[in-house]
């Protein structure tokens, strides 16, 4: 058996409020290219929004990938956003809802890992944070 | 090439004996007990022998090959075919099977005979198992065919007076179907232009937390959207489990029947209710 | 400046509605825009329709429900009309409920609502 398989991926820089905008738009299209029913791609669309802005706003910029994933005969999308800030410190508590280190509704992190089906969260204090987010097809 | 020659002793094993498509069909039609007509027999078996011939001849014993592609897609139909009639997998198999016994080598057979049949054998062999695995998929495809028909049918969304819409709930409701229900009954509060619905669980034996937190969540987002749900027909022991598990339904409107609930919506809005006994 | 989303102006009531995809700062200028208008016009109510709208993240809740709180402030009430069900399932999911928001499915219910409101409060039709 082999493990799922990445194809087709796109990177998308996120330096600005339109490369948020960028981002989820291309989200979006691989979101309709997999299949994912609407509920499933506004979901997926919210959550790498959310996860874009965090890239932006905590990170400094950085970039997004974006890819359709195959596992099987199951098909999804796979993004991951990377960027090389500060670094979160503590990773339990940044996932908790509420808690925030800037201005927002601290629903970021915590949301997001809701919205999706596989969510990965890597970071350390001064390394970056990468976030990568899976969605299936149902 | 030693492959090569191999395939041409199995072409010649095929093709010496104008029978063996015939015996092939007869083996076949005996353990289909009159199920698919003899014509319809021949035919699909003509085709299979001929293209199994052909594979042969451009040279391949790997089933996987290019050679075979015509091989494979017949087999594919075949079990398609019959999985679809409601045949079991071992009267799918059966007609690549047969095929081993018609040749089967008797005490004249040469040595050179018995090897090739159990080349041929071996092939058959792989061929059977991609029939069956053809048919499997295929039993996969309409078991998840029916499962969102039903799907479909069990949760019916209907259009109970102006501006109200009602969903009856029947069955053991899971995460899948509940998450099904809210999204199709969301939809209907918007192409309707509804702003009340009632959520009837008068048919549901029972309802575990994860349920109860979908039906909560419908509720929510019915109010994001700008609508108000009440949901009737709660069962004393549902209640009870609800308790149990701490599940709260707040300041969510809940009424004993169906009709309660609809009476309450209506004065809600401030609809002309229907007067008792009255035509 | 960039784009803003433009505010009209119908009787006491400023609509607005979101056609597209906005940036955050948009976003942010819009709140601006109608606590400054509410102010101009002495609207009694705001309705912001967002059926075009296919996600609603944090940051743009965030903003309908500063809207709502602010525009209270200022005497005018804030409908938000034509949330489509994959938003508001999402917004759950998300865990923001929108408290204090008020809605409705469409502009015509949104703007009944605050017609509705105001007769309530002055008394007379």
């Amino acid at each position: 058996m082999t493990g799922p398989r990445v194809e087709g991926e796109q990177t998308v820089p996120i330096g600005s409020n339109d490369d948020v905008v960028r981002a989820r738009q291309t989200v979006r299209t691989y979101a309709q290219q997999c299949g994912l029913s609407l509920v499933d791609q506004t979901k997926l669309v919210t959550a790498a929004s959310e996860l874009a802005r965090n890239t932006l706003v905590y990170g400094g910029g950085g970039r997004m990938r974006c890819a359709t994933v195959r596992n099987g005969a199951r098909v999804g999308v796979h993004a991951v956003f990377e960027d090389s800030g500060p670094g979160i410190p503590d990773l339990d508590l940044a996932l908790t809802d509420g808690w925030t280190s800037g201005g927002g509704l601290g629903l970021g992190l915590s949301g997001a890992r809701r919205l999706v089906d596989e969510f990965e969260l890597d970071s350390a204090p001064g390394a970056g944070t990468k976030v990568s987010v899976t969605k299936w097809a149902r | 090439m030693a492959v090569e020659r191999a395939s041409e002793r199995l072409v010649e094993l095929l093709t010496r004996d104008d029978a063996v498509q015939e015996q092939w069909v007869t083996a076949v039609s005996a353990t289909l007990g009159g199920r698919i007509s003899r014509a319809e027999l021949e035919r699909e078996l003509s085709e299979l022998y001929q293209s199994l011939v052909q594979a042969l001849d451009k040279g391949g014993l790997d089933w996987r090959d290019e050679a075979y592609s015509e091989v494979r897609a017949l087999l594919v139909e075949l079990s398609r075919a019959r999985a679809r009639h409601g045949f079991t997998p071992t009267e799918t198999a059966v007609s690549v099977f047969a095929c081993k016994d018609v040749l089967e080598p008797t005490e004249d057979s040469t040595a050179e005979d018995v090897k090739a049949y159990l080349q041929l054998t071996r092939l058959l062999d792989s061929l059977g198992m991609f029939t069956i695995e053809a048919y499997a998929r295929t039993r996969e495809e309409i078991i998840s065919a029916q499962a969102e028909q039903l799907l479909e049918l069990s949760t019916p969304v209907v259009k109970l007076w102006e501006g109200v819409v009602a969903v009856p709930l029947v069955g053991t409701l899971d995460s899948a179907r509940t998450q099904v229900v809210m999204e199709k009954l969301l939809q209907s509060l918007v192409d309707s232009e509804s702003e009340h619905a009632i959520i009837d669980i008068t048919g549901v034996p029972a309802v575990d937390t994860e349920v109860a937190q979908h039906l909560l969540k419908t509720v929510v987002a019915a109010r994001l959207m700008g609508a108000e749900c009440t949901i009737s027909g709660i069962r004393p022991q549902i209640a009870q489990t609800l308790v149990a598990l701490g599940v709260q339904f707040g300041d969510i409107v809940t009424k004993a029947t169906l009709q309660d609930a609809l009476r309450h919506v209506l004065q809600l809005s401030g609809a002309q209710a229907p007067l008792g006994g009255s035509r | 400046m960039s784009d803003r989303v433009p505010v009209l102006k119908l009787g006491q009531v400023l609509l607005v509605s979101i056609q597209v995809d906005l940036e955050d700062q948009i976003v942010l200028d819009l709140q601006d825009d109608l606590a400054e208008r509410i102010v101009a016009t002495g609207a009694t109510g705001v309705v912001i329709d967002i059926t075009a709208l296919e996600i609603v993240d944090s940051f743009v809740g965030r903003m309908l429900a500063n809207t709502a709180a602010i525009s209270r402030m200022l005497d005018a009430e804030t409908v938000v009309v034509g949330m489509r069900p994959a938003v508001a399932i999402t917004l759950v999911e998300l865990g923001l409920s929108l408290g204090g928001v008020r809605t409705a499915l469409t502009l015509e219910k949104g703007l009944a609502l605050l017609e509705r409101d105001r007769t309530a409060r002055t008394g007379r039709p």
